[in-house]
């Protein structure tokens, strides 16, 4: 079922404590490049929201449009993906697929009525804590002004 | 689809999960998720005590998957793969949700919200364990025979450790001597003697061992199979070898950065030489002249050719050039004594032992000036002279000019170019262009290609001691790999399904280690996985556009389910 930007406020809260409710945010993330960042992120306590939750792949460029396009379905804000840049092991190319993927899953959000800058990409690489906070942070940022601006 | 039996255990780490996410909470979340059959929490996942205790579970509940809610996988995947190993699970059946460094540490400061997103996480962890297969690794015979490509002072290097430890090693090298450019070197910091006088004795032991075969005028310009077995066409004059080898250690070298015209005056005023120039008339002159006219003062220009700005390709400092360059200026004043060194630098990095003769130059009385990217030094001519001028930082930006015999440019590394070993061995190129280790700390000297490993300058500009290391690293992992005779393949692969196959080729298109071919399928063409060549990339998965290929471990029902979980 689709949902609408609105929606995304109304997530259950699974704790019985105040949760400061926030859009949730998917990553896209690599195991051997990205991943050591966002866990560097974690070891230096560098707090970014919490409704920032990964998946780990293998490379930016075996990320399906249909997996991107689940997580709005599901109710996710905004997908991040995380990627190697040039730094991928398994070569350079990877930088230019997983664009190739980001126009054609631009195209498919076109369709439901999500915006583009609901989907972003950067490369990450295995010290980049303080970039993975600046993204998420800010990311969060315009997806609660999207939000905002979607239910007025 | 059948039910499965999961059983999940949510880590303590000591306090450093449970100070902040709520572990009770987390239980009671994730018990009555479908197919479920036991939760507990453990103050220490990984202690023995508890692996044993999953070992147990796992054998007495007939547990078909296992989640371990805990540290990041990079620190303890191995370990509960083993444990699902040890219990007769298969290791891809146990999936690692990471608690810690991206929930409790990462949101340390919102324990309520750390609390909410383990719960999400252990949930897309036993949704993707729910969907989880069993994956196999295939067992390959494997050659302990190595094909070390270049035989410098770390070629060399890595082809006796090899042979040590009991490795057959092909030594190949394109030149028609061995030892590269240390080979041409004359005193060499710290050891006190000669790069001629090291590449002999390298090359001594090289002929002392029966296991090493030298090929020398040779050139690597086929390769097939992969790792344990490939097969490798080797030229040597009008002949080709065919040879069989199980792995490579790649120690290729550098080359001299070049400067271009008009770089600091190179090219454009007839004493600006680079440094290896200069390193030669040291070494190999009886008195110090320049074309015919005596050399008695010399400028020695920092970073040409490294630490470039935005415009320049070369980002990278090249390590050795500050000690060699002081070291050469050392040499310069030992054997010819009354000669001035100024020293042009930008920052000089001559770090660890190396500093002592930073040191020793200072009190031999040579002058050291240094300069930003924003004001490099400007040399002119001056009749037979060169006149270089700088704005010193060391002196709060004094405008500050030399008149010198000579002007040495200190040239960095560049990588060497090799296309036909590119194209061969498919290694990657990082972003400066030398080749590309998986990490520099975590899987350092390895490639994404299995079986091909890099040491030394090829990998990235190193001075020797840096590269014997390295070369003697390298060997110790293709040794650890290869010796075992027989190797496991990773199991993360493409996986095809030829009902839902078109064949329009873009999957192939897409793969960069030639790892799909067409093949017939009842009536018509279909792709299929090379699996000795597949990477697990997974490249080939989004361009298919009848979603016939998934990636095994990151399949379409094992990513929803994640994403389902992690939406809930």
């Amino acid at each position: 079922m689709d949902r609408s930007l609105s929606d995304l406020l109304t997530q259950p809260q699974l704790t019985p404590d105040r949760v400061e409710k926030k859009p949730k945010l998917l990553v896209f993330s690599t195991e051997k490049i990205s991943d050591p960042a966002i866990d560097l992120a974690g070891l230096l306590k560098k707090h970014y929201p919490y409704s920032v939750y990964t998946i780990s792949v293998p490379c930016s460029s075996c990320i399906k449009p249909r997996w991107i396009m689940k997580a709005y379905e599901k109710g996710f804000a905004g997908v991040f993906i995380a990627a190697d840049g040039t730094d991928c092991s398994f070569g350079e190319s990877c930088v230019e697929k997983t664009s190739a993927t980001i126009s054609q899953t631009h195209s498919l959000m076109k369709e439901k009525g999500l915006k583009p800058s609901q989907l972003k990409m950067a490369a990450l690489c295995s010290v980049c804590a303080e970039p993975f906070v600046k993204h998420m942070t800010s990311f969060i940022k315009e997806l609660e002004s999207l939000v905002v601006s979607s239910k007025s | 689809m059948n039910r499965k039996k999961i059983g999940v255990y949510v880590c303590h780490c000591g306090g450093n999960i449970s100070d902040y996410v709520d572990i009770e909470k987390v239980k009671a979340a994730v018990k009555d998720e479908a197919d479920v059959y036991l939760v507990k929490n453990t103050l220490f996942a990984c202690a023995d005590s508890s692996q044993k205790e999953m070992v147990n579970d796992i054998q007495n509940d007939q547990l078909d998957a296992i989640v371990v809610a805990s540290c990041s996988p990079k620190l303890h995947l191995n370990t509960f793969r083993g444990v699902a190993e040890r219990a007769g699970l298969n290791p891809y059946n146990y999936i690692q949700a990471n608690i810690r460094e991206q929930s409790s540490w990462a949101h340390s400061n919102n324990k309520p919200g750390a609390t909410e997103k383990a719960i999400h996480l252990v949930k897309a962890a036993i949704a993707k364990a729910r969907e989880s297969e069993p994956l196999f690794s295939k067992k390959i015979p494997a050659s302990n025979v190595v094909s070390v490509i270049g035989a410098g002072i770390g070629g060399m290097r890595s082809a006796i450790s090899l042979a040590d430890m009991g490795t057959e090693v092909y030594l190949i090298e394109k030149a028609e001597k061995v030892g590269g450019h240390v080979a041409g070197f004359g005193k060499v910091f710290p050891v006190n003697k000669t790069g001629i006088q090291l590449i002999a004795e390298l090359y001594e032991e090289v002929r002392k061992r029966t296991n090493i075969k030298l090929f020398l005028n040779a050139e690597l310009i086929e390769k097939k199979g992969s790792i344990g077995n490939f097969e490798i066409r080797v030229k040597t004059g009008t002949e080709v070898l065919i040879l069989h080898v199980g792995g490579f250690v790649v120690n290729t070298g550098f080359e001299n950065y070049q400067p271009t015209n008009g770089e600091y005056g190179f090219g454009q005023f007839n004493n600006v030489i680079t440094l290896p120039e200069f390193k030669k008339l040291v070494d190999f002159s009886d008195k110090l002249e320049f074309k015919g006219k005596p050399v008695k003062t010399v400028a020695y220009i920092y970073c040409a050719g490294s630490r470039q700005d935005e415009e320049g390709e070369n980002k990278y400092c090249s390590r050795f050039c500050c000690t060699s360059a002081i070291h050469t200026s050392i040499i310069a004043r030992e054997k010819f004594g009354d000669i001035t060194n100024i020293h042009f630098h930008r920052g000089i990095r001559t770090y660890g032992k190396q500093e002592l003769i930073y040191e020793q130059a200072s009190r031999n009385g040579d002058m050291f000036l240094q300069f930003n990217l924003e004001s490099i030094p400007e040399i002119s001519s001056k009749g037979d002279k060169a006149l270089v001028k700088v704005k010193d930082l060391l002196t709060h930006g004094k405008n500050i000019e030399a008149e010198v015999d000579l002007v040495v440019l200190v040239t960095g590394m560049v990588p060497r170019e090799n296309k036909s070993l590119e194209s061969n061995l498919k290694i990657p190129l990082g972003r400066d262009n030398f080749f590309n280790e998986i990490h520099m700390k975590l899987r350092p000297v390895e490639t994404v290609i299995d079986g091909v490993f890099i040491a030394g300058t090829c990998q990235s500009p190193k001075n020797i001691l840096e590269t014997l290391n390295s070369s003697q690293a390298a060997s110790a992992k293709a040794n650890s790999v290869l010796t075992k005779g027989e190797l496991s393949l990773e199991p993360v692969l493409a996986k095809l399904n030829p009902a839902n196959c078109t064949w329009c080729g873009k999957c192939a298109e897409a793969c960069s280690f030639e790892a799909i071919e067409t093949v017939d399928y009842e009536t018509r063409k279909v792709a299929r996985i090379v699996e000795a060549n597949c990477k697990g990339c997974g490249m080939c998965t989004p361009v298919c556009p009848s979603d016939a290929i998934d990636l095994a471990g990151f399949t379409n029902a094992q990513m929803e389910a994640m994403i389902d979980a992690l939406a809930d």
